[in-house]
């Protein structure tokens, strides 16, 4: 019966695979032939008119040496009244289309025939495509930015899809960028768009950004956020930087005045705000943290109000520099802080910048390492560890070093995940010690008679049977095993306590297939 | 002046920081208005305070790095950059409202 499971497995997974192969096609197809359709477009309206009889018999069934005479009558015709096409354009800037598309903006103080050409003509990077590129990229679109860049190297994943509005069901497995310009382009078939379907480097940042007029920082790591600020202090240009995570989100619009560097009068950038970076351990992920999927909504669509708005403002009308903090279960959710100007010795946007093109364009700068990363843990022995199947073959009463057969009951499995990650689900028998409560508690015992032990620690302290600990990926449970032995939890040794390798994931994948991937 | 007056005011933790801090986001604070060596109260010495009195989380690194506030944690003073009021030299006031923000960096 296994191997027809394997094999039926093995067969989806092979027809999935050509699945997605078929559909990242399809939409390059769709793409090339919207391309193909747009260039194509004859620029007199007449030829592509529909509604129109003459135009229909005229590509039906006409031989084409008649027609292109008739056309070229007709092109004559209709130019009499009008000296010539840019004397029509110069009566009205805009194209039909556009008063009708843009209307509800257009006839705003604020945006108006100006602010639409200045959108018109303006060339957008986005650096990210996710939580907030999805949002910021569907409303300057929407709005009518002449050209849009976009940058992302990931793919588009199941758990992506409760926030990432561009993104689609069908589309998950094609790149985030060819995933959001279908749904660009359905929106706003108008709209230049520019893939850029790999990540943000060093060597790539100064070429990516230096046609573009603005930068909308949308990524999630402080090392593409650091790179992104420096490139555009470099090349002049003004960023709208936004982050979110849980239930809060962070606003600012940085090198606002983009004023070379140097220039006091410039606004502040990303270092002159956060001169270090935050320790690495401290960065914590929407995939760790969670994420709700209109708190990072709310911090996109703010960001493409500020390319908007700064796009369209009046030259030299400049805010002082300002971060908006949300907190989506805060009364108010929404606070401006009034942020500091440039700072004095900043390494990239003062007199004193060690900074410079030269190094950014060579590579020389490690973003990477300078942001520092968190290594992976490797805290205990071999033999403080054992793997999901030999602590299933525990759980079914063998046990798998000796093959004795023993009670099911002879452990206590400790899950130490939140609290509600553990609601979700667990391994039968587990009790749940999340691990904010293991890392708030000294790992000293201290002696002191007059401080109660936590409950959690004298919970596991009336019992003699081994402990084995379990999170979600393996890291957080070494991590409790060496605070339990800290803590005496093992009797000086006497008692086991050890930590299940690969945590609830390994569990999934080895040894129960039900087992929910959230 | 008695030695045990004290300055109220309000702190309040954003960004994730308030896990550091119980889960509490907003704490009424009577600060002593001297420090240590008698000086008056500033942030420094709130920092301090904080860190002592208030922080139960033994993970005092998350929130203090070679005794200051850690990299990417701003200090907001009454709604402003603590670079804008003097940073950690600044004299804490009756009734100041001291923000700490982590940054997020999620998206």
């Amino acid at each position: 019966m296994t191997t027809v499971i394997n094999s039926l497995r093995q067969q989806i997974a092979i027809c999935e695979a050509s699945l997605r192969e078929l559909r990242q096609q399809l939409a390059d197809a769709e793409h090339i032939q919207r391309q193909q359709e747009k260039a194509s477009r004859p620029k007199n309206p007449l030829v592509t008119d529909p509604t129109d009889p003459f135009d229909h018999d005229m590509n039906f069934g006409i031989p084409d040496d008649f027609r292109s005479e008739i056309f070229a009558v007709l092109e004559q015709e209709v130019k009499s009244p009008v000296q010539d096409d840019s004397a029509h354009y110069i009566r009205w800037p805009l194209e039909r289309y556009e008063y009708k598309r843009y209307g509800r903006q257009l006839i705003m103080p604020e945006i108006g025939i100006q602010g639409q050409l200045r959108l018109r003509n303006a060339r957008v990077l986005i650096v990210g495509v996710g939580g907030l590129g999805c949002p910021a990229a569907a409303y300057l679109v929407g709005a009518g930015v002449g050209t849009i860049g976009l940058v992302d190297g990931d793919v588009v994943e199941e758990s992506n899809l409760h926030r990432q509005i561009l993104h689609s069901t069908a589309r998950v497995g094609m790149t985030k960028v060819e995933s959001a310009i279908v749904a660009l382009n359905s929106l706003n078939p108008n709209v230049n768009l520019v893939p850029y379907t790999s990540r943000i480097t060093p060597e790539t940042a100064t070429s990516t950004f230096k046609d573009y007029d603005l930068v909308l920082d949308c990524t999630d790591n402080p090392a593409s956020r650091y790179l992104i600020s420096d490139t555009c202090v470099l090349l002049g240009k003004t960023l709208v930087s936004a982050s979110a995570l849980r239930i809060d989100g962070q606003l600012m619009v940085l090198n606002n005045p983009p004023l070379p560097p140097g220039d006091t009068n410039g606004g502040p950038c990303y270092r002159c705000v956060f001169p270090k970076p935050p320790p690495p351990e401290s960065v914590v992920s929407c995939g760790d943290g969670g994420i709700l999927g209109p708190v990072v909504g709310v911090m996109g669509v703010l960001q493409a109000l500020e390319a908007i708005k700064t796009l369209t403002q009046k030259p030299l009308a400049f805010e002082p520099p300002s971060l908006l903090i949300f907190s989506a279960y805060s009364n108010p959710m929404f606070r401006s802080i009034r942020l500091r100007s440039r700072k004095v010795k900043c390494t990239a946007c003062s007199m004193h910048a060690t900074i410079t093109p030269e190094a950014l364009d060579s590579g020389s700068l490690d973003y990477v390492q300078f942001c520092g990363s968190v290594s992976p843990i490797d805290a205990l022995t071999p033999q403080e560890r054992i793997s999901v199947e030999s602590y299933a073959k525990l759980r079914s009463g063998v046990n798998p070093f000796t093959g004795t057969v023993s009670n099911k009951d002879n452990h206590i499995l400790v899950d130490v995940r939140e609290k509600t990650p553990f609601e979700l689900c667990s391994i039968d028998g587990s009790i749940n010690v999340p691990f904010s409560v293991v890392e708030a508690t000294p790992s000293s015992s201290n002696n002191d008679m007059d401080v109660d032990e936590e409950d959690w620690i004298a919970q596991l302290r009336r019992s003699e049977k081994p402990i084995f600990v379990v999170c979600r990926q393996g890291n957080d449970s070494q991590i409790t095993v060496k605070k339990m032995k800290q803590l005496g939890l093992d009797a000086g040794g006497k008692r086991y306590i050890g930590d299940i390798r690969g945590g609830l994931e390994s569990w999934r994948k080895s040894i129960d297939n039900d087992f929910p991937e959230y | 002046m008695s030695n045990d007056e004290t300055i109220p005011i309000t702190i309040e933790f954003s960004g994730g920081l308030e896990i550091l801090f119980s889960n509490q986001k907003k704490y009424s604070l009577a600060l002593p208005a001297k420090d240590e060596s008698g000086e008056p109260a500033n942030v420094a010495f709130l920092v301090r305070h904080l860190c002592d009195k208030v922080m139960k989380d033994p993970r005092k690194e998350l929130f203090v790095l070679d005794d200051t506030v850690r990299p990417g944690i701003l200090v907001l003073i009454n709604e402003a950059d603590w670079e804008l009021e003097g940073e950690d030299k600044y004299e804490v006031q009756k009734g100041d409202h001291i923000m700490f923000v982590s940054t997020l960096h999620g998206g």
